[in-house]
């Protein structure tokens, strides 16, 4: 129930309530999306939004940049050690420290 | 689905586990004083053990599994509240899954249903409410459980219920507050932690911005992380930098679903309809001020407390049972003495061993005792 799961807004059911249908895993479920919404993303711009679900409510948008961002950070950290380890082989290799 | 493989990368969790070992191995942690980081959120101890992520970190670092799974902390007497009130023949008693077999003094709520109660699970608050809708003779309580992630779609179904003045329909308000339990875990003077992954559905909704006395007045590192292997992974490795860097701040790992400010619509709907408590009960760790919420004045219609004579009962744990020991992280699931023997998920004494997000289920059920033997 904490956990929550990913799903992409399909539908707005009613904009009144803030109810939507959300896509989970090809899984079609009503869910309230009062939390998602404000005067920069009104609901009607809500269609095809990544949310986080938990408990029937859409509680947070996914943030692709900041998804991203995070997937790059991680990238970039194996290619500095992959580098590092280059260069320590090479000076193995050479029998000397890394230049 | 969205993010998951991305964040369940075995190539780049190799990556993040080196890294972590190179840090380790440039801070002379002592042999017999591991670093302690304790993750707060139950939803990070299964998947710890879902992913076997104890299994690959170094042995100078022991993860510690903090109280964040609601259904644990329940005390014994609160289960007890909630058979009385599903055995009265008007009520319709809403749940959802997770409650329905933490045991009570004289049965569970899955017993009660058995022997005639009208208990029913749902999935959502929201369901609950149609229920309500569907049995305007009945009257349907809906046990409000969890910390901040659950507690706005409660207070949404409630100004939902009094919208279209839905009179049949009541909340049991169990909801818990993360902030002042973390606190009561940094003055026990049992623990000694080096820092904290931090919740992050409870942070989507309060943000950040809460966690500031962790670092500035306990001087300890909090990651806010989110539920992947990698982001587990990353997190450990951002709390290790601060220990290393000698800093203590409050950072955000899991950007893509927590802003720093948190979520204002939710925060607006909880500071609505709730009001803090004096104090709480907690199983294992007794009452903690102001870790609760109940229901304001303005929505006593909907407050099952005031619309139903709770009896509140106070029930010591049994004896065998050291829930309140495991959840303060003081000793290992599998070193309380009736684990896996008297105490398993199929016929559980403590809700530890209940939810699938409680240490103990976990740990039986990913074999969390065999994992260190198994990474060596």
């Amino acid at each position: 129930m904490c956990l929550g799961i990913p799903g992409c807004i399909v539908m707005i059911d009613d904009a009144a309530k803030m109810l939507a249908t959300v896509d989970i895993s090809g899984v079609r479920r009503q869910v309230n999306i009062a939390c998602i919404v404000d005067e920069e993303h009104p609901v009607s711009s809500c269609v095809g939004d990544w949310v986080l679900v938990h408990v029937g409510f859409a509680m947070s948008r996914i943030d692709e940049a900041e998804a991203a961002e995070t997937l790059k950070i991680l990238t970039e950290l194996g290619e500095a050690r992959a580098e590092l380890e280059a260069i320590h082989l090479s000076a193995a290799h050479l029998g000397g420290q890394p230049a | 689905m969205k993010y998951l493989d991305e964040f369940r990368d075995s190539a780049r969790a190799r990556i993040l586990v080196t890294e972590i070992e190179a840090l380790v191995a440039t801070m002379d942690v002592p042999h017999d004083r591991p670093l302690h980081i304790m993750e707060v959120c139950g939803g990070h101890t299964h998947s710890i053990f879902r992913f076997g992520i104890e299994g690959m970190l170094p042995k100078q670092i022991e993860l510690v599994h903090g109280p964040g799974c609601p259904v644990c902390v329940l005390p014994m007497g609160r289960v007890d509240d909630c058979v009385n009130i599903a055995e009265r023949p008007e009520v319709i008693f809403a749940t959802f899954g997770d409650a329905m077999r933490v045991p009570g003094s004289r049965k569970s709520l899955m017993q009660a249903k058995a022997d005639g109660a009208d208990v029913r699970m749902v999935y959502s608050p929201l369901d609950a409410l149609a229920i309500a809708r569907k049995n305007p003779a009945r009257e349907v309580v809906f046990f409000g459980l969890g910390f901040e992630t659950t507690m706005p779609s409660t207070a949404l179904t409630i100004l939902q219920a009094q919208s279209e003045r839905i009179a049949n329909f009541s909340v049991f308000c169990n909801h818990i507050t993360i902030v002042p339990t973390i606190k009561a875990i940094l003055d026990s003077p049992d623990l000694k932690l080096d820092g904290f992954l931090g919740p992050g559905h409870v942070s989507m909704v309060i943000g950040i911005a809460p966690y500031a006395f962790i670092a500035n007045f306990y001087r300890k590192p909090m990651v806010v992380a989110g539920f992947e292997p990698l982001d587990i992974l990353q997190s450990i490795w951002m709390v290790l930098k601060q220990i290393k860097e000698g800093r203590a701040d409050v950072e955000n790992q899991y950007a893509r679903v927590v802003p720093d400010q948190g979520n204002a619509a939710a925060l607006d709907a909880v500071a609505r309809v709730y009001e803090l408590r004096e104090f709480f009960e907690w199983r294992g760790l007794g009452s903690i001020d102001h870790s609760g919420v109940k229901l304001r004045d303005a929505y006593a219609q909907f407050d099952a407390e005031r619309k139903f004579a709770i009896p509140n009962v106070k029930i010591a744990d049994p004896k065998s049972c050291q829930c309140g020991e495991v959840l303060k992280g003081v000793i290992k699931p599998w070193q309380c003495k009736v684990f896996g023997s008297a105490c398993t998920p199929e016929m559980p004494l403590g809700a530890l061993m209940v939810s699938s997000e409680g240490a103990c289920a976990a740990y039986y059920q990913y074999g969390g005792i065999k994992q260190h033997v198994a990474a060596e």
